[in-house]
């Protein structure tokens, strides 16, 4: 592998395994919320900090970091209010976002090309500083995901449950909020704004189309994250393309992938005999009732 | 003692008054059923007491302590209408039962030995162990209630609070959670239901509380079947000539004047 003699090769690849982990680890819980496109508004939103910190020349991950976390605890308290007037709020909250970015990048000194950077991922730039706040950030973000994951499925699973056992849902519900900002903010660098959210929703859609527990699942779409990072900053060096884009596709393939196999794999299942599969009854009724 | 007490209880949505001046209570060992039409407040009611819902005036102590200031949620099982419809991701029968252990665990301990009895104790008190590893959604309606049941009786709660458990669920399922309620009131626990029919829930109801256009229209012993609700295979005969007392409509009760809807 020559291609990782290269230190910036090794950071990349180093960046990209972090958010490989990570971003599916926390994207189970906004698909099992049904908030799969959460990260891709805050990554909008992540695009305004991006611009203030390109204006006042600042480290724009930190600026990112600042505005998306503000934007996404902004997203849940109106999640919180209700649903009705909260879909336009987060219209607006949107498009206010990349809009604030293009016009903040606009007025700074630097080229559009520094916005792509930005949008579909850099992860060939990436510094050493850069790589360290990346892999603090990242490592927080799954220790917390893991440590807190009974906690977590239960607000996510059955909301008002969790508040008759007492747990903090709100003071979940925004570290919830936070982290995805984080998230958001460190995953910019390798796959993009744009292309944030696939890392958090791909990898678990295509692990649950075979595993039947949430524990399978979120480990299954771990795996499927790292292993379509690693792969897609190899193939990227190998043959030139964008990372980050080529991290989603190979993502989305493994996604395909497994829907067919499982597919046919259950097509397979049922042109055998059924003897030996036949599955137990649903109810069994006992002697003496009705 | 008092698991749960209501003092003047009145709830409001918008400005419109759900419930007015409602005040009950539920001993230690009480099984007390909340009866009442579909938008009589009675899920409104618990849900009150349960904190979901705010109180726009009056009190509510759990276990003595004010609603407020109540912190021993592990006492309280909570068992809701239906799973959550949040679950876009498989989650086992195992992994919903075991969230019940988390009011008496806390967020941040890992499940150990003792969680894991609990949760498979639970599973075959509702008749469900074998099923611990699939997925929720493959299992039946009353199924599905029973792993409700479950998750809030691993926590070993004081007192359960069940909504409607037996809306829409097979009779196998009913006969299932009648037993399963009778043991743990027989093991010394408190029960408040809310129900549309009781079924064969009726045996174990020690006091009826109806609810009736937000307030309480009855507490007592539960109201004898009125109308043509008597029981299963009842054979109603006479037209109604009678002049109509005021008896409590128990099951269904949508004869009532739903204008709460």
């Amino acid at each position: 592998m020559s291609l990782f003699q290269y230190d910036f090769m090794l950071r990349a690849l180093a960046g990209a395994l972090i958010i490989g982990l990570a971003a599916p680890a926390l994207g189970i819980y906004l698909v099992q919320r049904r908030l799969s496109l959460i990260g891709d508004g805050i990554g909008h939103v992540a695009l305004t900090g991006v611009g203030v910190g390109l204006l006042v020349q600042q480290s724009p991950v930190l600026t990112a970091v600042i505005v998306s976390v503000v934007g996404a605890i902004g997203v849940e308290l109106v999640r919180e209010r209700g649903r009705t007037s909260g879909d336009l709020a987060l219209a607006l909250l949107f498009y206010g976002g990349i809009a604030g970015g293009v016009v903040l990048v606009g007025l700074s000194d630097s080229t559009s090309g520094n916005l792509v950077q930005y949008l579909f991922g850099s992860l060939i730039t990436t510094t050493r500083g850069d790589l360290i706040v990346i892999l603090v950030l990242g490592v927080a973000v799954l220790v917390a995901m893991l440590a807190l994951r009974p906690a977590l499925f239960a607000v996510c699973n059955d909301e008002e449950y969790a508040k008759v056992s007492g747990l903090p849902v709100r003071t979940l519900n925004l570290l919830l909020a936070v982290m995805t900002a984080v998230t958001v903010t460190i995953a910019m660098r390798t796959v993009g704004l744009l292309l944030v959210s696939a890392l958090m929703v791909v990898p678990v859609a295509a692990a649950q189309q075979v595993t039947r527990g949430f524990r399978t699942t979120m480990a299954a779409a771990m795996l499927i994250g790292v292993v379509a990072a690693a792969a897609g900053v190899t193939v990227s060096g190998e043959v030139d393309t964008p990372p980050g884009a080529t991290i989603v596709i190979l993502a989305i393939a493994a996604f395909l992938a497994i829907s067919v196999g499982s597919a046919l794999w259950r097509t397979l299942r049922r042109h055998i005999p059924a003897a030996q599969h036949a599955e137990p009854p649903d109810v069994v009724i006992e002697a003496g009732a009705r | 003692m008092t698991a749960v007490s209501v003092r003047h209880g009145v709830v409001a949505y918008g400005g419109r008054s759900v419930l007015r001046d409602v005040s009950m209570q539920v001993e230690s060992g009480q099984v007390v059923a909340i009866l009442g039409a579909n938008g009589s407040g009675k899920s409104t009611l618990v849900r009150t007491i349960l904190g979901l819902v705010p109180l726009a005036g009056g009190e509510i102590d759990l276990f003595g302590t004010p609603q407020r200031r109540f912190r021993h949620w592990a006492r309280i099982g909570y068992v809701p209408q239906r799973l959550g419809a949040g679950s876009g991701v498989p989650a086992t029968v195992g992994e919903v039962v075991a969230s019940g252990r988390l009011a008496r665990r806390g967020i941040f301990r890992f499940p150990g030995a003792e969680d894991r009895a609990a949760v498979r104790a639970a599973l075959e008190d509702v008749g469900l162990l074998d099923r611990v590893n699939d997925p929720v959604t493959t299992l039946s309606g009353g199924q599905q209630q029973r792993t409700l049941i479950a998750r809030a009786l691993a926590g070993r709660p004081d007192l359960l609070v069940l909504d409607e458990p037996t809306a829409g669920v097979d009779a196998a399922s009913q006969e299932a959670f009648a037993g399963v309620l009778t043991r743990f009131a027989q093991r010394g626990g408190t029960i408040l239901l809310v129900a549309h029919e009781l079924g064969p829930l009726e045996p174990l109801i020690g006091k009826a509380v109806v609810v009736h256009d937000g307030r309480i229209a009855y507490e007592g012993k539960v109201p004898e079947p009125a109308g043509h609700h008597a029981g299963p295979g009842h054979d109603h005969l006479h037209p109604h000539a009678e002049p109509e007392r005021p008896v409590i409509c128990v099951a269904p009760t949508d004869r009532m004047p739903a204008s709460q809807q």
